[in-house]
């Protein structure tokens, strides 16, 4: 029923391709992620949108920009009392400072800028922002520095546009109805990470199987088992799995769910999501299930894979559409109870 | 305490281009490696600690994948820090301070070339204050390089990072006499420290580091003569300052393996200074090494570890809590 390829350390004719076959892949949370302030940072945010540097006092006189809860010497609790809250700056001081000859596409400048630690005038310690100084020459530790304030500010260290040299102070435009504003309590901050990912070669020879309407799993060498989809070591050994094996595309659905909740990419509701147990693999596969009323579907029954028409296949698992019954005899709940 | 050493090291052939390497592959080989150096059976080992960071592949719970190189079937008894694995170690030291186990298995693993480090080391950041500006390991680092250089240092002020590596490292912890039966010459841990800084950037003294000094004190780094250091050094500006707050004298070899500037496989770079610094015991050429992890901003988390060929001195001492290793004191008796 089962034929076997050569291992993966011997040359075949799907290990050998060349293609690029990096893929991108993004991390992002869509419209950001959104976070609670707490209120003392909600307090310092909430001075940034009206245009001012709020810094807060600790125990021993210390003034803190940016506020954190906590006093990192002492741990007391800080900023409880309006009394703890000071006005600093807007103008400071660079303590220290790194060129950025490149900057990224999710920089604010799309010019050369510096990183600088800037202490505000009446401040103790200092905040990390940009400074837009024209160039490298420009910068020194010890110059002195003005924010400059973004029009629609939103409650975020990027209400800051960026410090540039001199006392200041720059303007702070106005801001809509900024009287009737609550107090920041939430920031919502996105975020994008880009990567290139390459698939390894196990998962590039099972792409190439599903690319010819073949499945392709793995076989440990030591205690024989077949994982597919395929994986280059048995997690029950530790040891490498890495002899292949051709699986047929027929098997028993272990167990289903009917799904009611539609989801951007599935199939219209209600649609059928389900393991199946291909016949000689050690390991249930995800899948949906479909050709059925959903009524009809159980655990037992006997599938088969539904692919794509040979013409329209392209290098991906959706090839296999999903399954569909077999009209076989059910399996007995017995015979795969280890699976579910 | 228990007397534990590093028994056995494996680190990776780490590679700059992708070479479409998963968890297990990048950790399979070294597992094998340190089992097979002291004949143990994975279903031998007492606890398994790892070290990696979802973020470095992008892709969520990608320290699971490697579990699959261990055996973790059926269950075993495991942990994993989303750091360097040189805390994954420090960890697996402390449980093995329980007394029930007598070995454990330590590994890191990182891909540095897949994805963009200076975003993601970004999001590693404060998130109100510091992550959205994005400024990156690499502008952090040159806010520390250009206070050093005001400061009088002679480093560059202009850092640049070390290659994207991709790799993986592991080691095999004993206790006692089980270390004495799988290693001719154990490199015995005689102290290990870790201490963290304020997490404002703004609020810390970029020309020092009292996490790395008060971490070398209670290691007690001082106690005796440093054949050989290994610094978790991914910039150069990094040395000198750790050099000073550690006490290493002059003539102190350190990063002679090559040093994270030449590889740097994150989340696996930490725990391979504490194997580096081993093997010298391993192989005879040293006989008191130091090893040092670092993690966060500007070294804000700073681990320090001691590794000696001698026997560690006497019965063992009774542990107060917040004296969990040999003091600087205690080290100069």
């Amino acid at each position: 029923m089962t034929q076997t390829s050569p291992s993966i350390t011997q040359t075949s004719p799907a290990m050998t391709q060349t293609s690029d076959d990096r893929a991108l892949h993004v991390l992002e949370f869509p419209g950001g992620y959104t976070r609670s302030t707490g209120p003392v940072i909600g307090r310092f945010l909430t001075g940034l949108r009206a245009g001012r540097l709020l810094g807060v006092r600790t125990p021993d006189g210390k003034v803190l920009v940016p506020p954190t809860e906590y006093d990192p010497r002492t741990a007391a609790a800080l900023g409880a009392a309006d009394d703890d809250w000071t006005e600093v700056g807007p103008a400071g001081t660079v303590t220290t400072w790194t060129w950025v000859a490149d900057p990224r596409p999710d920089h604010r400048l799309d010019r050369p800028f510096a990183w600088a630690l800037i202490r505000p005038d009446g401040a103790d310690t200092a905040l990390l922002h940009a400074v837009d100084a024209g160039s490298k020459a420009a910068m020194t530790t010890g110059m002195r520095v003005h924010p400059t304030w973004r029009a629609e500010r939103t409650g975020s260290i990027k209400d800051i546009a960026c410090f540039v040299p001199g006392e200041g102070p720059g303007e702070v435009p106005a801001l809509e109805n900024e009287s009737e504003l609550e107090p920041v309590s939430l920031v919502t901050i996105p975020s994008r990470l880009e990567y290139r990912l390459r698939p390894g070669n196990i998962w590039n020879h099972f792409i190439d199987g599903m690319a010819r309407g073949q499945i392709r799993g793995t076989r440990c060498t030591t205690c024989g088992k077949v994982y597919v989809p395929p994986r280059g070591a048995c997690p029950a050994d530790g040891l490498p799995a890495t002899e292949w094996v051709d699986l047929p595309d027929t098997g028993v659905l272990t167990t289903f769910a009917v799904n009611n909740v539609p989801a951007a990419g599935a199939p219209e509701v209600p649609f059928i999501s389900g393991y199946v147990l291909l016949d000689g693999a050690d390991i249930a596969m995800l899948a949906l299930v479909s050709d059925v009323p959903w009524q009809d579907v159980r655990m037992g029954m006997r599938v088969k894979g539904v692919w794509v028409p040979e013409a329209e296949r392209t290098r991906s698992v959706k090839n296999l559409r999903w399954f569909a019954p077999t009209g076989e005899p059910d399996v007995p709940f017995e015979r795969f109870e280890e699976y579910v | 305490m228990r007397d534990i050493a590093v028994v056995a090291f494996a680190q990776s052939e780490h590679s700059f281009t992708d070479l479409g390497w998963t968890e297990a592959d990048l950790v399979m080989p070294l597992v094998n490696r340190v089992l097979a150096a002291t004949g143990l059976q994975r279903s031998e080992i007492g606890f398994t600690c790892s070290g990696s960071n979802d973020y470095l592949v992008g892709t969520p719970f990608s320290f699971v994948a490697a579990l699959d190189t261990i055996g973790a079937w059926p269950p075993i008894a495991e942990s994993h820090v989303e750091q360097d694995a040189a805390w994954a170690l420090y960890e697996a030291w402390v449980r093995m301070q329980h007394g029930d186990i007598d070995t454990a298995l330590v590994y890191g693993f990182g891909k540095g070339t897949v994805g963009d480090y200076g975003g993601i080391s970004s999001l590693s950041y404060d998130p109100y204050y510091v992550a959205p500006l994005m400024p990156g390991d690499v502008g952090m680092a040159g806010l520390q390089a250009r206070a050093l250089k005001d400061a009088g240092f002679d480093v560059d002020p202009d850092p640049t990072p070390p290659p994207p590596t991709d790799g993986a490292a592991a080691v095999l912890l004993a206790a006692g006499d089980v270390a004495r039966r799988l290693c001719a010459r154990p490199a015995w841990i005689t102290g290990i420290d870790h201490r963290i800084e304020a997490h404002s950037l703004g609020s810390r003294d970029l020309t020092g580091s009292a996490s790395a000094r008060q971490a070398a004190q209670h290691a007690a780094v001082g106690a005796g003569p440093v054949d050989f250091a290994e610094l978790h050094t991914r910039f150069e500006h990094e040395e000198p300052l750790l050099r000073r707050e550690l006490g290493l004298a002059e003539q102190a070899v350190v990063n002679a393996s090559g040093g994270p500037r030449k590889a740097d496989p994150i989340m696996a770079t930490g725990l391979i200074r504490i194997g580096e610094a081993a093997a010298r015991i391993h192989d005879g050429s040293a006989r008191r090494v130091v090893a040092h992890a670092a993690a966060g901003p500007c070294l804000q988390h700073n681990l320090v570890c001691v590794l000696e060929a001698a026997e560690p001195a006497g019965p063992a001492e009774p542990a107060g809590p917040a004296d969990a290793v040999r003091t600087a004191e205690a080290g100069e008796d």
